[in-house]
């Protein structure tokens, strides 16, 4: 299998590595050759992070390149901008509709630009989603970004029960129930609309 | 059939220290080393401490070493030269039981002062360096540099980079293999490095260099990986799967051990490839050497010094290769910041509004440096801020320090801030060195230190005094305010900066990322009352921005209901909320 490129990212703080890790451990029980990439330390202090995810026969380089990502999982709308052009011709954004200013534009230095959504989907295949809406709607905002990962397994060949059984052995215990609901309803959220 | 799971660089470096049969760990907390610690302690075989800074951890795995189990430190690039005393004469000394640092360093500057190249210290040192290139291989390179250790007398450096440490890939388990303690016996010859002893060790070292480098040729960590011969790379480490990526079909030399060079493996390479290159991520540590021996190749004639590499890099390199990509956007910068409700924005908001300088330091806080907060005037590396306020006061007299503060934090003052302000009592400073105590190692995160009374295995223990110590060497000026009292903190520093002795401020509250419990306050923006004057935009607080029409609004998502912004308004625009 040519090796697929996976991207996530976002703000610092918002839940990028429990992602990754829910992807990493599903490309592994599938019985892939597997690389991750993460980011920690003072970057992850709100800064703009960004983990790869690498999966296929046999994989080598473990950051993802301008130009090779299959799928590109956005937690907030300035970072889908900031990495869009890491998409393949044929790859898909799936970006979360929400706007954190970064300092430059929270101190006026800089203006957070209008319209991203409406201009990304005039280059790109994308998919937007107010996961946090949709998460207060199952009483936990947190849980946003599990719903966005079950909007972008539509987008990866693994079933259903793979997906909530890798979530079950991935999450803290407490936590199962509220992520795997949170799971069906991405992975559901787009064959209702 | 051997278990394979996924794991982080790091979390394979612990295990390949459990499986090596590891009995003791020191470290201190680092980015991008710091994890290899906290994946120790999952095995109880190994004793496994935080010391308060890089040179004790080494002296402490020193000791074991000499006592007879395998002993392991690790810490980031720039933790090694506050270790690098003992490293150099450890060097000389050599092992009982097996010696392993594991240093990462880190390209690209992810969360560091410099990018400074550990191969360097250690080629410095006269120490060996593996560099392994994947987890699997972070695993596999640290039993064998035990053996090394053990059978070439020396301590050895197993090299990260960032990229390494915080990837993760493949691992299979292996049983721990329990190595006998060896016995100890006195040697002084060999233990005790004064001039006449330390000659005849430096002697052994000169022959344990040359050996490594023959014998090195036959490691299975270097490997030769003849395809077309039109091309020859020789690469080590992460560049390895650049390398592998972009030109699949090339020959590779694959180095495991980097330093001292198997010169014979390299010559013979070097003689059967057209055209050679060598790839390596900062300084041209193997190219200068093999230009040395006279063979041609191509380094850093094309390839940078700077940064991290990648296939798309080397492509365009190697082949010139004109890559038909779509431009990134010019988009707002997102640098890293305080978190909403980090005690330090409080401070600085303090500092900020009286207009002090602060001297820095390293942790969290040197984001104090940038707008809105601009507190921060200089970060040098750990314990600076107290000695660098101290040399300025000594140059240009005290008076010119009056609107001056050095700032540092808990586990950077315990790292080396200590010995700094030790100087200041004895040389008679009259400066003020702010404390930010928020209880643990914020930056790297989480990890406890001498002050919070546990330890890094879970257990409970006397938790050092920061005033108490404070006063014991001397200090006589010691206040402790809570770090969102901004009215207090405001008087207290006023009356200290004004003194003409010395002080110690110790602001407390802990980081709002520690043991993280259900808020029950947040604040909200009442519309009507907002006048739009935006000081409660001045401390950068990442939850409060500017809407329509200048009025700002608190995200709910974000606010950790520190109050900040409460207390700044003067309309009383900002209302309590329970939650």
């Amino acid at each position: 299998m040519k090796t697929k490129n996976i991207m996530i990212v976002g703000v610092g703080g918002q839940g990028t590595l429990l992602t990754s890790r829910i992807l990493g451990g599903i490309t592994l029980d599938a019985g892939y050759d597997v690389k991750l990439s993460e980011v920690h330390g003072m970057a992850q202090r709100g800064g703009s992070v960004v983990t790869f995810v690498r999966y296929g026969d046999k994989v080598y380089e473990p950051i993802v390149e301008a130009g090779q990502a299959d799928v590109l999982i956005a937690f907030e709308r300035l970072e889908a901008l900031r990495y869009a052009h890491f998409l393949k011709e044929d790859g898909v954004l799936i970006v979360n509709n929400q706007q954190i200013d970064p300092m430059p534009v929270v101190i006026g230095a800089a203006v957070y630009p209008e319209n991203i959504v409406e201009n990304l989907k005039k280059k790109y295949r994308v998919i937007d989603v107010d996961a946090i809406s949709e998460a207060k709607k199952l009483g936990n905002t947190k849980v946003f970004n599990v719903i966005i990962l079950g909007i972008a397994a539509q987008h990866m060949n693994f079933t259903k029960e793979e997906w909530l059984k890798v979530i079950e052995n991935t999450v803290p215990p407490k936590t199962i129930d509220i992520n795997k609901k949170a799971f069906e309803a991405g992975y559901h959220l787009l064959a209702l609309s | 059939m051997k278990e394979k799971v996924i794991m982080l660089g790091n979390e394979a470096f612990a295990r390949g220290a459990y499986e090596a049969g590891v009995k003791v760990s020191a470290a201190y907390p680092g980015t991008p080393s710091t994890e290899i610690s906290e994946n120790i302690i999952k095995y109880k075989e190994i004793y496994a401490e935080w010391s308060p800074n890089e040179k004790v951890a080494m002296e402490v795995a020193i000791g074991a070493s000499m006592s007879g189990v395998r002993a392991l430190a690790s810490m980031k690039h720039v933790g090694l030269n506050v270790a690098a005393d003992p490293l150099f004469t450890v060097s000389y000394i050599g092992v009982n039981g097996g010696l392993v640092v594991v240093v990462a360093d880190d390209p690209g500057l992810y969360s560091s002062q410099n990018e400074q190249d550990t191969r360097a210290v250690a080629r410095a040192a006269k120490v060996p360096v593996l560099e392994p290139s994947d987890s699997e291989e972070a695993k596999e390179f640290i039993k064998f540099a035990y053996e090394l250790s053990e059978k070439y007398d020396t301590p050895v450096i197993v090299r990260s980079t960032t990229r390494l440490s915080h990837s993760q890939g493949m691992v299979e388990l292996e049983e721990r293999k329990e190595p006998e303690d060896k016995p100890y016996e006195r040697n002084t010859g060999k233990n005790v490095m004064m001039p006449g002893n330390a000659k005849i060790r430096h002697m052994a070292v000169e022959q344990r260099e040359i050996a490594l480098s023959l014998d090195g040729c036959g490691f299975p960590i270097n490997r030769a990986e003849y395809k077309d011969t039109g091309i020859g790379v020789v690469t080590s480490g992460i560049p390895y799967q650049y390398v592998k990526e972009a030109f699949p079909d090339a020959s590779v030399l694959k180095l495991g051990l980097v330093n001292p060079l198997p010169r014979k493996l390299i010559e013979e390479f070097a003689a059967r490839v057209d055209k050679l290159y060598i790839v390596e991520e900062l300084d041209p540590i193997v190219e200068e050497q093999v230009k040395s021996w006279g063979i041609p190749v191509t380094g850093k004639k094309i390839f940078t010094v700077q940064g991290e590499y990648s296939a798309n890099m080397l492509r365009t390199a190697i082949n010139g290769e004109k890559l038909n990509l779509n431009e990134p956007a010019q988009i707002p910068q997102r640098p890293p910041i305080l978190c909403p409700g980090c005690p330090h924005r409080s401070v600085f908001t303090v500092l900020n509004k009286l207009k002090i300088h602060a001297a820095g330091d390293i942790g969290c806080y040197t984001l104090g440096a940038v707008a809105p907060l601009s507190v921060v005037d200089t970060t040098v590396c750990m314990g600076a801020s107290i000695s660098s306020l101290h040399g300025m006061e000594k140059a240009k007299g005290k008076d010119y320090i009056k609107n001056w503060v050095a700032v540092i934090g808990d586990s950077t003052f315990l790292h080396t801030g200590i010995n700094s302000l030790i100087n200041m009592v004895y040389n008679q400073s009259t400066g003020t060195v702010l404390i930010m105590d928020n209880s643990t190692t914020g930056m790297t995160g989480h990890q406890d230190h001498a002050a919070t009374g546990k330890t890094l295995m879970g257990g409970v223990t006397y938790a050092v005094d920061l005033p108490g110590l404070c006063r014991t060497i001397g200090v006589s000026h010691v206040e402790v305010v809570p770090a969102f009292d901004t009215v207090k903190l405001t008087s207290v520093l006023k009356e200290e900066t004004a003194r003409d002795e010395m002080s110690v401020i110790i602001t407390k509250a802990p980081c709002v990322l520690l043991n993280k419990k259900k808020i029950d306050m947040q604040y909200k923006v009442n519309k009507n009352a907002c006048k739009k004057c935006g000081m409660c935009l001045k401390p950068g607080c990442p939850a409060i921005t500017k809407k329509e029409g200048g009025i700002t609004r608190i995200n709910e998502t974000m606010c950790n209901g520190c109050g900040l912004c409460f207390g700044l308004c003067k309309f009383n625009a900002i209302e309590k909320v329970e939650v």
